[in-house]
């Protein structure tokens, strides 16, 4: 989850100055280097070793990405054609279309599919909301900075297994903390485990605790590239700090929001350790009448528990179609917003 | 990043803010700066110390409704019970080595091929980078039913390689060595040592990995978090008979053991060692974090 967050920022900014930086310097060095007559395949040797280093050198990742991505990628998709059960692995009869057209007609999936939506909606735009101000605050001059920023991060490392697990015991009606708490505001106890929307929100409060931090860094760093003129003349015109942050901070940080944004759907569609572990002995449902089963957790569901892999193949596809749907909105939203300022 | 400033004498530092009031940056927090971060810390930091509080006592007392606030007597037991009835000792050592492995070889193979992206030419490293970058958009999801049926063909379920392999180097470790020594690597000094004749695997050993050494500590403590808190691919690829520590977390957590306290006492056995991580190099897994945000 961790990776992809950070490394996506720049790919565009940077992926153009990658090639250019050194040529001249290698070939004059690679022209000094040959001289003639002595050890020519000493010279054939270094050539030859200037050629080839690079792809040795980036040839893991890609051998690693072919054999344990790519490659399985695609035997999903034929999977997903296919009927393959756990209990007979090596009997697989084709099945057409019969998984995706069994997934179209089946409640679960829809409901799988809004689950999704909702709990991905209700984790990431508080979560984002709540990481800027965060953000806003570490960015003053504060004693002690650093600890302020590690303790921040501390959910973060935090494993989804152990964070929801303390989370679930936190949102139990007997002895809940979180109900105990709400009882000495007023408020009636919450059927955290049951009701719909209460525990679509628990699922979600979960996520929110684990990455909000990790999106305040984020935003702090961003923010910190900003040239601190634009405060100054802001200042001048006599902008309170309000105003700066609203005028200021967040039409600069607007990349790196669309980029969280971004990462953050790419986590929400996936959602799958939070629900399956708050759901408990048996968590692969979502609740007993699975009001909080993601796609993830239905693909799981299906795949490892009724143990039917062919559907489960086909869930997956149908969670990479969704992700590029969702990316291919965000293009265009992006786009519209470059035009209109 | 505030470092230049940092080394300015008091009186310029102060004069030159002085100057630029209104700059969120350069304010010094106020009181009620101070009080909303304390509500944020306390937030971050209530559910750990309240799972120490809940491995602490019993599981009938968890049940019953004031929450206890403070710690009880039954810690040690606790811990002894998540030991020994959810193998957490067995998982404890097997997170250690599927983690450790996963970290040495993902630092190794990134910056490998981080260098070879910031420094080297050759044809395609435009298209190649940027498809490394795109492979990050791609859902774990997509990849495990057909390695877990390849695992069960090969009679590897259940064994440590299934979740290492799949994991030896990422995108994002690529990208990050590339990042910094784009910025970190004179190409001069690669030049050199061409001029000195040297292969490119010594220039690897002794230019690109002392150069690269501060990202490589943070690459791997980012990827050793990673690798540790990993979930959906253990839990499918791995039981109970030979866990790692989520695998072990998430047999808790669906009943392997009913009680409570016992629970708590695994996710707090869990979670220890990356606290201990962060207590030790979290100065250093923020800075991590932060310049993965902003190189480019």
């Amino acid at each position: 989850m961790s990776s992809p967050k950070q490394a996506l920022t720049h790919s565009a900014s940077s992926a153009d100055t990658a090639s250019g930086s050194s040529p001249g310097a290698a070939r004059g060095a690679h022209g000094r280097l040959a001289p003639a007559g002595t050890g020519s395949w000493r010279s054939r040797l270094y050539r030859w070793d200037m050629k080839a280093s690079p792809y040795a050198f980036v040839s893991p990742f890609f051998v690693l990405f072919a054999a344990f991505t790519l490659v399985p990628l695609l035997y999903t998709a034929w999977y997903s054609l296919h009927h393959v059960q756990l209990s007979g692995l090596n009997h697989q009869t084709w099945a057409g279309l019969d998984n995706y057209k069994n997934l179209l007609s089946s409640d679960f999936f829809w409901n799988a599919l809004r689950n999704t939506l909702a709990i991905g909606i209700i984790s990431t735009v508080p979560q984002l909301l709540a990481a800027l101000g965060l953000a806003h605050l570490l960015n003053y001059r504060l004693r002690g900075s650093t600890a302020w920023r590690v303790v921040m991060l501390t959910p973060y490392a935090t494993s989804v297994a152990a964070a929801t697990l303390v989370f679930t015991l936190l949102y139990s009606w007997d002895g809940g903390m979180v109900n105990w708490v709400l009882h000495f505001l007023g408020v009636d106890p919450v059927n955290w485990r049951e009701s719909d929307w209460g525990s679509r929100f628990a699922v979600s409060s979960i996520v929110i605790w684990r990455w909000t931090g990790y999106n305040a860094l984020i935003y702090l760093a961003a923010m910190q590239a900003i040239p601190a003129d634009l405060y100054e003349s802001a200042a001048i015109d006599g902008a309170s700090r309000w105003q700066q942050f609203r005028h200021v901070t967040v039409p600069q940080l607007r990349p790196t929001i669309l980029f969280t944004v971004v990462v953050s759907t790419i986590g929400a569609t996936q959602l799958f350790g939070e629900p399956l572990l708050f759901g408990g002995v048996s968590g692969s449902k979502g609740g007993s009448e699975h009001q909080y089963q993601t796609l993830g957790l239905y693909m799981y569901d299906q795949g490892w528990i009724i143990g039917n892999l062919g559907k489960a193949s086909a869930i997956a596809w149908s969670m990479f179609l969704l992700l590029l749907i969702v990316a291919a909105v965000h293009l265009l939203l992006t786009r519209r917003l470059r035009k209109s300022s | 990043m505030t470092t230049s400033e940092l080394t300015l004498p008091r009186n310029v530092r102060a004069k030159r803010r002085r100057g630029r009031t209104g700059a969120g940056k350069q304010l010094h927090a106020g009181p009620v700066t101070y009080v909303v971060l304390t509500v944020f810390a306390l937030v971050s930091l209530a559910p750990l110390v309240w799972t120490a509080i809940a491995a602490s006592r019993t599981d009938r007392r968890l049940a019953e409704t004031p929450p206890p606030l403070w710690f009880g007597g039954n810690l040690f037991k606790n811990l002894q019970t998540a030991w020994d009835q959810a193998g957490l000792g067995t998982a404890m050592f097997n997170s250690v080595v599927v983690a450790g492995t996963i970290t040495v070889s993902t630092v190794l193979f990134s910056t490998l091929a981080g260098f070879a992206f910031a420094k080297l030419r050759f044809r395609f490293s435009g298209l190649l980078l940027l498809l490394t970058v795109g492979t990050m958009m791609i859902p774990p999801q997509l990849a495990v039913v057909p390695l877990y049926l390849w695992m069960s063909d090969l009679g590897w379920s259940n064994q440590l390689q299934t979740v290492v392999l799949p994991s030896l180097v990422t995108a994002f470790g690529t990208f990050f060595m590339r990042q910094y020594l784009l910025q970190a690597l004179p190409t001069e000094l690669i030049e050199a040592a061409r001029v000195d004749g040297a292969s490119s695997l010594r220039i690897v050993w002794h230019v690109v990995f002392p150069a690269a050494r501060p990202a490589m500590a943070v690459l791997g403590l980012l990827t050793f978090v990673f690798a540790w808190n990993d979930f959906l691919w253990p839990i499918i690829a791995l039981n109970q008979q030979n866990p790692t520590v989520q695998v072990a977390l998430n047999s808790l957590g669906t009943g392997y053991v009913p009680d409570q306290a016992v629970i708590m006492a695994g996710a707090l056995l869990g979670t220890l060692p990356l606290l201990f991580a962060f207590l030790l190099f979290g100065k250093q897994i923020v800075g991590g974090i932060m310049q993965g945000a902003i190189k480019g």
